[in-house]
């Protein structure tokens, strides 16, 4: 971003450039938070209700036991993942859109 | 030393524990000579590769209570407790999500910075540095109470208080001539160590006396599934077989409530308040809930780890350290809960502990069980979860030591008390306040032998979570979020908090023998109080299911109420916050405002 012409830069510092650029980052972290909500306030609900599902035996663990103490980590870091993979693109992609719209055209 | 007193010492444990101490005091030498500025003291140079700086901000992370309570409370509690971990690793996606980017790419050295940045207010700097420091002082006493512990299991006969001393002098000598740049080093080195030593002793005692699943299957054999028959009990009552277990004291909790959810741990209140079983489960499952949320958001405002981001050269560094630290803890948290278990079949003398003899230790005194047929293999184990609990509270107090000394000798003394102060004489007055705050800590660590360390921080992170996160998170995605709003959210929100967490703890101090319980009798009507209203107990021990809604509902309200407040440049600001760092609006930022503001 070393040359920027002073006539495109109200394109940036719009509003409707702001509000895209939340909206997108904000949909895209609820997205991923909602997944996450879903397992996490979950496991108590099914705990409260489905107490003898939960205390079924796997591997010698409690189910529920065996879901929170182990398998929770690896689901939160797939989480963890595609979202870095998607913010990192999204900002890619609005380098690449504000750049090119800032091309002089020829 | 008395002869008696040193006859007692296992050597091995002695030696694993001294060499831990030396190496981190050396590693902070060593590098206090490599960084000569300011900066370097405060946030390493922003130049931490990611590998680096993830393995430290892990080993900041992984405290006293990661390391021996939550063991512990898995061993006293069960079931409930492994929320602890849980939501210890799963706090981290949430500030991934919501906060570390656009914190990073807003570029201040502290919160603080960020609060006067955010709302061009040095007033608000100065609200948001008290929770620094009331924070900072809460997660410290579980720490302190993890070297006490530790130093009464290494030194048998020496009182928990001079344990609590002597840690917390060295640390504060090592931070007040260290700095932060030595300590990204030995954090990084200390993440290495935290999880070697829990990750080892575990596989040894798993392979002698049976793995993770078979000791839980020990537990409630005897458990009925009278909706899915499945012929579990012949199972579990051949595993009970396999795996030895020591009978378990009258003070333990049953298998049965030990094992399940909504056990011991969240029906406390209730049980005290006499409710059936039935009855209790609804407080159950709001103490549960307003744990999560304690646990989750207050991760996104712990100030030690927050100070990290900004330690990245970049915000895409600043997400792969975020997933790498994932990784990291989520590994490590795998591990403390199989102590507890096991703690359980095999040590469950320590049911019967009080204090820095509780099951708080276990995670140190479980391999020492291996000496009876494999000495001193038990000796050498128990001397490496040693050194790994020397390396948690070690770490976790130098880091949080850093970030109060860091806002104390930045922002109170840098920016109000003294603004044209040279950086010599903020040098200086870094280690003054080192000292201070240091002495402070240890004062307050003596104090809570009584209370669990990993409750002691659960209680951190809701205070963090009904301060910092609410600013956080309004300040990031709410533009009309104004200075007043804010702030009046994040006090009474932040307040409250520590006051409700205050009062039950003081009454769980009231109600111990002792010095500690006189020290706080003033407190001890709470103890009758309380069984008649047991959602109020609970709503004291985990404020965070009230206290985060009420600070971010303030927020709203008083900010609509003051919404000519709002700041002028507020467009800017939150394109800065927002927009990719490779627009560079950054500079652009500080360049409009160092032409407006002067």
């Amino acid at each position: 971003m070393t040359k920027q012409s002073p006539e495109n830069k109200p394109d940036i510092h719009s509003e409707e450039f702001l509000h895209s650029l939340m909206r997108k980052q904000l949909k895209l972290s609820i997205a991923c938070a909602l997944s996450f909500f879903i397992v996490l306030l979950g496991l108590p609900l099914a705990n409260y209700f489905w107490p003898d599902l939960l205390a079924m035996r796997v591997w010698g663990f409690t189910l529920t036991w065996f879901v929170l103490g182990i398998g929770f980590f690896p689901a939160v870091w797939c989480i963890a993942f595609y979202f870095i993979k998607r913010s990192i693109a999204l900002e890619d992609e609005e380098v690449a859109e504000v750049q090119s719209d800032h091309t002089p055209k020829p | 030393m008395m002869p008696i007193f040193a006859m007692s010492v296992d050597p091995w444990i002695l030696a694993f524990s001294s060499v831990t101490v030396v190496v981190t005091i050396w590693m902070g030498f060593r590098s206090a000579r490599t960084s000569k500025t300011a900066s370097d003291f405060f946030v390493a140079g922003r130049s931490v590769s990611v590998g680096w700086n993830a393995s430290a901000i892990s080993g900041e992370y992984l405290s006293a209570a990661s390391f021996m309570g939550i063991a512990g409370m898995v061993m006293s509690s069960g079931y409930d407790a492994l929320w602890y971990p849980v939501c210890y690793a799963c706090g981290y996606l949430f500030l991934l999500l919501f906060i570390a980017g656009p914190l990073r790419r807003f570029g201040a050295y502290t919160i603080p910075d960020f609060a006067e940045g955010r709302f061009d207010s040095p007033a608000f700097r100065k609200i948001a540095v008290c929770f620094v420091l009331f924070i900072g002082f809460f997660y410290t006493m579980p720490q302190m109470k993890g070297a006490g512990t530790t130093l009464a299991y290494i030194f048998p006969g020496l009182p928990y208080w001079a344990g609590v001393g002597l840690v917390g002098a060295v640390i504060t000598l090592n931070v007040a001539l260290g700095g932060m740049k030595g300590i990204t080093l030995v954090q990084a080195v200390q993440y290495w160590a935290k999880m070697f030593a829990i990750s080892v002793p575990i596989f040894v005692l798993m392979a002698v006396y049976g793995h993770y699943g078979k000791q839980l299957e020990a537990n409630g054999g005897n458990v009925q599934h009278p909706t899915y028959n499945i012929p579990l009990s012949t199972n579990a009552s051949n595993a009970a077989l396999d795996v030895e277990r020591s009978p378990l004291p009258e003070k333990a909790p049953k298998d049965e409530t030990w094992l399940s959810p909504f056990g011991p741990l969240t029906t406390k209140a209730a049980k005290a308040a006499k409710l059936s079983a039935e009855e209790a489960k609804p407080y159950s499952l709001l103490y549960t809930y307003s744990l999560i949320i304690a646990l989750v958001c207050g991760t996104a405002g712990l100030p030690h780890i927050l100070v990290r981001f900004y330690t990245n050269p970049d915000g895409v560094a600043a997400k792969r350290t975020t997933m790498w630290v994932m990784i990291l803890i989520g590994i490590f948290y795998v591990f403390p809960p199989v102590f507890g278990v096991m703690g359980r079949n095999l040590f469950p003398e320590l049911y019967n502990g009080i204090g820095s003899k509780g099951t708080d230790k276990i995670v140190l005194e479980l391999p020492r069980l291996l000496n009876e047929n494999y000495a001193p293999i038990g000796s050498i184990l128990s001397g490496i979860t040693c050194a790994g609990a020397f390396a948690a509270f070690m770490s976790t107090f130098s880091g949080l030591l850093v970030s109060m000394t860091g806002a104390m000798a930045h922002d109170v003394y840098g920016r109000m008390l003294r603004p044209k102060s040279t950086p010599e004489q903020r040098m200086k007055m870094f280690k003054i306040f080192a000292i201070v705050i240091g002495g402070v800590a240890m004062l307050l660590g003596s104090q809570v032998e009584a209370l669990e360390i990993n409750f002691m921080v659960g209680q951190a992170f809701a205070i963090a979570a009904a301060s910092y996160f609410p600013l956080l998170f309004m300040a990031v995605w709410w533009r009309k979020l104004t200075m007043k709003g804010a702030a009046t959210g994040m006090l009474t929100g932040g307040l409250s908090a520590v006051f409700a967490i205050s009062l039950s703890s003081f009454s769980t101090l009231a109600a111990t023998p002792g010095k500690t319980g006189d020290m706080f009798a003033m407190f001890k009507p709470l103890n009758d109080f309380w069984p008649h209203y047991p959602l109020l107990r609970i709503l004291c021990d985990q404020p965070a299911i009230w206290a985060v809604p009420l600070a971010i509902g303030l927020m709203i309200i008083v900010s609509k109420l003051t919404s000519k407040d709002v700041p002028s440049d507020i467009r800017m600001k939150m394109l800065v916050l927002h927009a990719p760092e490779k627009l560079g609006l950054k500079q652009e930022y500080i360049q409009e405002h160092q032409a407006g503001g002067h």
